[in-house]
């Protein structure tokens, strides 16, 4: 028994908060906004945690990690440790730390917080992984076992790096084709730096290529290769898809050809993955105008509301068709936004985009809404109030209403089972698609979900992948 | 990294490139275009492959210097590298025989009309070429096409070379002598792109082009690169980039690629006072004033 306290005097013990950014400095910056918990905080938050008989919070997190297991190492001040415990189970504690819904999965279900605070596991998470990197405590394992057979990733997310590690661990040959020129997927190109800064997302990349995993980027399968021709001609013998659902939403209402229409995820494509935030330094450019409207709740459009006011929008509006309450987006960020001085136009809905000569936005139309009985999603439906039309003056409208899977590969692999949303099908145990050699997970199953749903989706493929290759494929 | 093998000046502002791409090589087909990005911290932008040898494993591509990028790809030499080089993209070119072809390209839109010309011919085609340009220096790949097409005219604007005019008035002028058309590619500026299209339209020509929208990723990620055709919202990188030209809004299009014409112009004058500082240095470094 490590934790030296009986249980009446941890529950005692408050839940411990993140040293944070202040707010007016942060909305002027990239740096991250929490720089999480340090020494001190996260031995007494370890403390609070009441080591279950029965660890129902294991069940809450995806990936299973042996949560109880990692704080009493932290409480035995061996961080090192607690570090290679989280990775038997996930291969990215520093980004799970930073991004992973903790709220919902592993701390709704923890038994501290039924009367108290749950217990602050994805905090505790991040602190052992940035202990470990500024301390440089970490080892690459290595990998004695040799499989000789190879097996091809496609896409370097969260599911795809996630399902490599577990392979490369296995043994196998495992090759990870990117499309675009650098690794990550939503991790580089969505999640500004604010909140995953891209040295942390580099490092644990670069732990999965030092595991073994070979990366190609610049390769698109179904363009530069078929999925056919990796199996057929580069001799892979199974193929694990984790191509994400990159392609945008639109409202299709009038006025989004203007200049200064986006989607949120051209506008941090522009800004994260290019860089516009540095032009002309760097040769992406981005026009963000001194007042501009973000559309959608979801954390995509809180990152893209916060990225527009950190560029200097001075008025940075974020609509919404209903309530706060139904505000997909985690609650610490839709906290931090308004800290941040985000205008949130809550049971409003955009009817039309209104240009100027010059054909750049010059304002928007909404209509304000009331919430009527609950749909299939069982969110309350908002109905448009009459005659309740109004006019905001804006020079940017981002449009971050969701997103659905990236055709490419759908449409060049024949007999690929595929949904009417455009979602690859599969068993949702073993991952396995229409072809017995292919599996797939992550964001092109399920449309948009999470980072440790994605990564829950690669581990369960790497574990089928290894179970049909064993069965001699 | 991706090799430059070998580099040719074909006129004043535009120049070949023969870059090494082993795969794109082998995949690329009439209608594909590449994503680049030269640099580290550089823009990507797209170009059409132009040709590709498979046995050498390299890909050609036309580029015009007009803006920071494409002057930085064009002062390139053999023997350097681009950074990243992606491709190939977009739906190629459907190839059939129709018939009798009309492949019209404008400036360096001929480069990117004569690998549609090439596999059309090779379809079995009747294959009839108009290429114009401002003036004659201008005028690229005119051996080339002549050898793709069973029939090659060629205008320039100010009558420095060959017919005076613009390439529509060549098309017309086919089409009101009565030549039998069953197709029209046409590529180049879009202005040229939506005055052919108003050509056929009278007659039921079905026409296609290729258009040129911002495009950021490539691969259907953004929207940046939407276009309105026949009233829908069409990602021009993986619907595209050709089109019906009878649906295509023209006008949208010009206004859309000038969202941020104040910052290329931008990115373009710092690149070139760095050019120049650059010179005036290695000037001064030879102890020449
Ligand atoms: C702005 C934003 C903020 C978010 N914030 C959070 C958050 O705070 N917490 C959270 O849990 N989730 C968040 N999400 C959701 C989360 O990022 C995704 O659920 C997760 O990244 C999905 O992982 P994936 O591996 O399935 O796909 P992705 O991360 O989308 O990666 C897919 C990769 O595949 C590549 N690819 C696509 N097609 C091809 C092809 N044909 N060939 C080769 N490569 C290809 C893509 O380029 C990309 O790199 C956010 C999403 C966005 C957009
Ligand atoms: C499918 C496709 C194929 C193309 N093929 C060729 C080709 O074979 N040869 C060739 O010389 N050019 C081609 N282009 C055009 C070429 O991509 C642009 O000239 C280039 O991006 C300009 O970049 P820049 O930095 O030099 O100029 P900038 O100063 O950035 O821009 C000058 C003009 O080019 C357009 N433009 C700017 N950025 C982009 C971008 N990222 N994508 C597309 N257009 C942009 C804008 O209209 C702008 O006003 C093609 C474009 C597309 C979409
Ligand atoms: S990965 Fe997510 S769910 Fe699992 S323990 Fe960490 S924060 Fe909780
Ligand atoms: S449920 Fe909560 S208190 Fe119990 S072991 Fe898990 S984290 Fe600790
Ligand atoms: S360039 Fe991004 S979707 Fe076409």
């Amino acid at each position: 028994m490590p934790n030296p306290l009986k249980p009446s005097e941890r529950m005692k013990i408050p839940r411990q908060h993140s040293i944070e950014q202040n707010p007016e400095e942060r909305n002027r910056n990239f740096n991250e906004v929490s720089f999480g918990l340090n020494e001190e905080l996260a031995l007494l938050e370890a403390k609070r945690c009441l080591d279950c008989k029965n660890p129902v919070c294991i069940d809450g997190c995806p990936v299973r990690i042996d949560i109880p297991a990692f704080i009493n190492l932290i409480i035995e001040k061996d961080y090192s440790g607690a570090a290679d415990k989280i990775r038997e189970a996930n291969y990215l504690p520093a980004i799970c730390g930073r991004v992973c819904p903790q709220e919902d999965q592993c701390e709704i279900v923890c038994i501290l917080g039924k009367k108290h605070d749950p217990v602050a596991i994805g905090k505790l998470e991040r602190f052992v992984a940035d202990y470990e990197m500024a301390n440089k405590l970490f080892k690459s394992p290595v990998v004695t076992n040799q499989i000789d057979k190879k097996v091809a990733i496609v896409g370097s997310g969260p599911a795809g790096l996630t399902c490599a590690a577990e392979l490369v661990k296995l043994g196998y040959k495992v090759t990870i084709f990117e499309a675009l020129h650098a690794t990550g997927g939503v991790l580089r190109y969505g999640i500004p730096e604010f909140r995953l800064p891209k040295e942390i997302l580099d490092i644990e990349v670069n732990r999965v290529r030092e595991l073994g995993a070979e990366i190609i980027t610049n390769f698109v399968v179904g363009r530069t290769a078929t999925l056919d021709e990796l199996i057929d001609e580069m001799g892979y013998e199974a193929v694990f898809l984790g191509t994400g659902a990159g392609t945008p939403n639109f409202m299709e209402i009038s006025g989004e050809h203007f200049s200064g229409v986006l989607s949120a995820n051209e506008f941090l494509t522009r800004v994260n993955f290019m860089k516009a935030y540095a032009f002309p330094e760097t040769d992406t450019p981005i026009k963000i105008g001194k007042q501009i409207a973000v559309i959608g709740g979801g954390n995509t459009a809180m990152d893209a509301v916060r990225t527009a006011k950190r560029l200097g929008a001075e008025k940075a509006y974020l609509i919404y068709r209903r309530s706060r309450k139904e505000m997909p987006a985690r609650i610490e960020e839709v906290q931090h936004a308004e800290e941040e001085g985000i205008e949130f136009l809550m049971l409003t809905n955009p009817l039309r985009i209104v240009g100027d000569e010059f054909n750049w936005v010059k304002a928007i139309e909404c209509q304000k809404m009331e919430l009527g009985e609950p749909d299939d999603s069982g969110r309350r439906k908002p109905i448009p109030i009459k005659g309740s039309e109004y006019i905001i003056e804006v020079q940017n409208v981002i449009e971050a209403i969701g997103q659905k899977p990236n055709p490419i590969i759908q449409a060049t692999t024949p007999g690929l089972g595929v949904s009417k949303r455009g979602t690859v099908v599969v068993d949702n145990k073993t991952m396995v698609t229409s072809r017995p050699n292919v599996f797939a997970g992550g964001d092109l199953i399920h449309g948009g979900a999470t980072v440790i749903l994605a990564m829950h989706d690669g581990k369960a493929a790497a574990a089928s992948i290894h179970e049909y290759l064993q069965k001699g494929g | 990294m991706y090799k430059i093998i070998k580099k040719q000046k074909l006129s004043d502002t535009i120049t070949k490139l023969v870059i090494e791409s082993p795969l794109v090589a082998k995949k690329r087909k009439a209608g594909n275009f590449v994503m680049i990005r030269v640099v580290e911290g550089g823009e990507r932008i797209p170009i059409t492959i132009a040709d590709s040898d498979i046995e050498k494993g390299t890909v050609t591509i036309i580029v015009q210097a007009i803006g920071k990028t494409t002057k930085m790809l064009c002062s390139l030499n053999e023997g350097d590298f681009v950074l990243d080089f992606v491709g190939p993209l977009g739906e190629p070119t459907p190839i059939h025989n129709y018939g009798t072809v009309v492949c019209i390209g404008g400036g360096v839109g001929t480069a990117e009309v004569y690998p549609i010309a090439k596999a059309l011919r090779d379809a079995g085609n009747e294959v009839i070429g108009i290429i114009g340009a401002r003036s004659k220096d201008l005028i690229i790949l005119e051996k080339e096409m002549g050898e793709v097409c069973n029939k090659l005219y060629i205008t320039t604007d100010d009558g420095s070379y060959a017919r005076k005019g613009f390439v529509s008035d060549q098309l017309l002028e086919l089409i009101n002598k009565g030549t039998k058309i069953d197709g029209v590619y046409a590529i180049g500026p879009i202005p040229m792109m939506q005055v052919c299209a108003n050509v056929t339209k009278p007659f039921g020509i079905k026409t296609y082009v290729s258009l040129n929208p911002i495009m950021v990723d490539g691969t259907g990620m953004c929207g940046g690169c939407r276009v309105t055709v026949g009233g829908k919202m069409k990602f021009a990188c993986v619907d595209g980039p050709e089109f019906d030209a009878h649906q295509v809004d023209f006008d949208e299009l010009i206004m859309r690629n000038r969202t941020y014409i104040d910052l290329e112009k931008t990115s373009l004058e710092k690149y070139e006072e760095h050019i120049c500082n650059l010179y005036e240095k290695s000037l001064s470094g030879k102890g020449v004033k």
